[in-house]
């Protein structure tokens, strides 16, 4: 019953092909044109977003837009997006995640607590930064299956499960660290993570290797489109999409290169930050799986029609599970460089606005509420914005009170956009 | 229509009855599909059609009764092992998830995958660990979608404009086709149709009707739910009435009117016990 099939070489000639002959850049850009109007809006608010953002804050401060503070920027938003990828994937299921942020604390303390004994006990002399990240993660994954199998084998709302997740792990991370203390972390690895840089040379190397791949394969794919007689993305689309990456690329790669020092006599501070590095790599391992795997398809198709999942076949409850693992390990791997950005953990790591800024970040970025649509990339591109508020409102000095009152705003607005584009899309048919 | 139904029935229920909690839904009901047929399967709200192919597909187990496939003894569990014996159900509430696209959802839940030979039978090549690490290994969308776009074709459904688009912005008829394709593409034998053509127009109920004849004709047995008579006579061989969970009576459609059909649906031609028929 199971006969291989063997795709024949010569490409497949039918009616509906026929009506699907090649496009011009114009007849794509205009379906593209299309989409949009019909409510799949994809980035566009974001850049819009990130343009105002960027005009008001050089306005009220000139040091917004210098090297040293956009190298600050992506630092303050590498933990939030590292741990927004994984909310991403919850909520594409069409749940949430709330005790995202003090799981990430689990994982800068647990990271921090086992450095600082290694130093102490000599049956821990064995621990160092190459096997306490992967077991912070292991810790963090391990939750992250809890609250999945929690959710699962009792049918309950992941909003509540992880809310109490919220609770009950800020409360083991008050225990850990005691009433009012702070960890450090010793460890230089793990300590310089954050503030490290590489040499000049490896901007260039790693965004060009970026760009690059990302080129090959779009050229790649249309080549095997075309040969298989389907429609393909117009190669003039590809090299203007190409153009512009590397216009941004090389843009950022040169921001990265410049010197930031302060003074003229300090030593040159230039480079491209590793945890940068981090960020791109996870960004596109993670892309990798939600978008060309049965994993990831499985991801969508539950969060799109659960029913429809189940019955093609589809194990739905282990998807979720292994989704809030992700969600856990994201979250103790962004715990492990908020920790290091501060180089120890103290009592309030994991609170504040951090779960807030990491579901804004997911939203914002244009992932639905609702589930079934969305990516990860996102999780950087609201990282981005919600780090540029955050940092250009830091750079005004206004109050706690007045960045809560922004931040809210933001969030409520993209909140507002994704639900307009989906009413949108539904009328759109 | 003697002649489609030579040889074996290619799926047979026996007795099957199911109750929900005081509900009884289905009573000891034999039902039997031949291949190259279309058979109708009618009776009033909640007679018990959908809980009849519910139980053949896995969604749910029969309380009793036994079913057969190509005249072996069967008990299906899952969707999955519905599948993998060629029983391919297109639901009422129509079992595509919209933010996905066509190829997508054709695909859904056996997509092809680099490193394992592509099949169209349902079960998976694969065992063991590299089942789950299937799941990790990059998908083969153009082979995908070469066949996708084949199957259509082989089906006559031409008024897509593109497998690429989500199934959101596809209209009824469409998804419909989309639908029925879905269930062709995995070499399927019997293929269940729960009101394929409820809440279609005029056009669109006749290209689906006319998808549905040309499923017979390949020699797969076809199941037709509808509450549509007028659709029925002109698409079924046979014509399997229920009422309040008990099979009244099968009829040849050829040999029969509308109105003795639909005497059986809501009268009381119930003169033999439930269950017994001809
Ligand atoms: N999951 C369920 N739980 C409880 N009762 C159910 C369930 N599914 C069906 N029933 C009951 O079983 C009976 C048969 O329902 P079924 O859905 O099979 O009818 P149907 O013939 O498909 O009707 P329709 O034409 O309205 O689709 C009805 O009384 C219904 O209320
Ligand atoms: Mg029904």
């Amino acid at each position: 019953m199971t006969d291989i099939i063997q795709e024949s070489d010569e490409s497949v000639q039918s009616a509906l092909l026929a009506s699907q002959a090649p496009q011009s850049p114009a007849e794509y850009l205009n379906a593209m044109w299309r989409r949009i109007r019909s409510g799949d809006i994809g980035t566009l608010p974001i850049v819009l977003g990130l343009v105002v953002i960027a005009i008001i804050f050089q306005t009220a401060n000139q040091n917004f837009l210098t090297p040293r503070n956009l190298v600050n920027i992506v630092i303050q938003m590498a933990g939030i997006a590292v741990i927004a990828y994984g909310m991403v994937y919850v909520l594409l299921l069409g749940e949430i995640d709330l005790s995202a942020g003090y799981v990430s604390a689990v994982g800068g303390v647990s990271a921090a607590i086992l450095l600082r004994d290694s130093l102490m006990n000599p049956s821990l002399a064995w621990i160092d930064w190459w096997n306490v990240i992967p077991i912070a993660l292991l810790i963090t994954t391990a939750i992250g299956f809890l609250h999945g199998f929690i959710i699962t084998s009792f049918q309950l709302p992941s909003f509540i499960v992880t809310l109490a997740g919220l609770l009950a792990w800020n409360g083991v991370v008050l225990m850990i660290v005691g009433d009012g203390g702070t960890v450090n972390i010793q460890n230089p690895v793990v300590r310089n993570l954050a503030s490290e840089v590489l040499p000049p040379i490896w901007s260039w190397i790693i965004i060009g290797l970026f760009i690059a791949s990302y080129g090959v394969l779009d050229f790649m794919t249309a080549n095997a489109r075309r040969k298989a007689g389907l429609r393909a993305k117009p190669t003039p689309i590809m090299i203007g999409q190409l153009v512009i990456m590397a216009a941004i690329g090389a843009f950022v790669a040169y921001i990265f290169n410049i010197n930031r020092a302060l003074t003229s006599a300090a030593p040159p501070q230039q480079g491209m930050p590793v945890i940068a590095v981090i960020m791109l790599v996870m960004l596109m391992v993670l892309t990798f799986v939600a978008e060309r795997t049965r994993f990831g398809r499985y991801v969508y198709a539950v969060g799109g029609n659960k029913e429809a999942a189940r019955r093609a076949g589809i194990r739905v409850e282990r998807i979720r599970v292994l989704v809030f693992m992700v969600s856990g390990l994201m979250a103790g791997m962004g715990g492990i460089i908020l920790a290091s950005r501060l180089k120890s953990v103290a009592t309030d790591a994991g609170g504040g606005n951090l779960l807030l800024y990491v579901i804004a970040a997911a939203v914002i970025g244009g992932t639905s509420l609702f589930g079934g649509r969305g990516k990860v990339v996102s999780a950087v591109l609201g990282a981005l914005v919600v780090a540029s508020v955050e940092n250009g409102m830091g750079l005004l000095n206004v109050s706690s009170g007045v960045k809560f009152v922004v931040t809210g705003l933001v969030l409520l607005a993209a909140v507002v956009i994704d639900a307009l584009s989906r009413r949108g899309q539904q009328t759109g048919r | 229509m003697s002649a489609t139904m030579n040889g074996k029935p290619l799926l047979e229920t026996k007795g099957v009855s199911k109750s929900f909690g005081p509900v009884q839904a289905l009573t000891k009901v034999d039902f039997d599909v031949y291949p190259g047929e279309v058979i109708a399967l009618v009776g009033d709200n909640g007679a018990g059609k959908s809980t009849l192919i519910k139980g053949i597909a896995g969604i749910y187990g029969f309380d009793e009764g036994d079913v057969y496939f190509d005249g072996k003894k069967v008990s299906i569990h899952s969707p999955r092992e519905a599948a993998a014996l060629g029983i391919e159900v297109v639901y009422q509430d129509l079992a595509l998830a919209d933010n996905l696209d066509v190829v997508a959802n054709m695909f859904l839940g056996r997509e092809w995958t680099q490193g394992v030979p592509s099949t169209t039978g349902a079960q998976e090549a694969t065992t063991g660990l590299r089942k789950y690490l299937r799941n990790l290994l990059p998908l083969t969308e153009i082979d995908m979608e070469k066949r996708a776009v084949r199957t259509l074709d082989e089906l006559a459904v031409t008024t897509l404009r593109s497998v690429r688009l989500p199934v959101s912005s596809l209209s009824g008829g469409q998804r419909q086709s989309v639908a029925i394709a879905k269930a062709v593409l995995w070499n399927s034998k019997v293929v269940i149709l729960d009101e394929p053509t409820a809440a279609l127009g005029v056009a669109q109920t006749r290209q689906v009707l006319n998808l549905v004849r040309r499923l017979a004709e390949k020699n797969l047995g076809v199941v037709v739910i509808s509450h549509n008579l007028h659709d029925i006579f002109k698409v079924a061989d046979r014509i399997t009435v229920l009422r309040l969970g008990h099979k009244v009576t099968t009829y040849i459609a050829k040999e029969t009117t509308e109105q003795e059909v639909v005497h059986a649906i809501t009268a009381g031609q119930l003169t033999r016990v439930p269950g017994m028929t001809q």
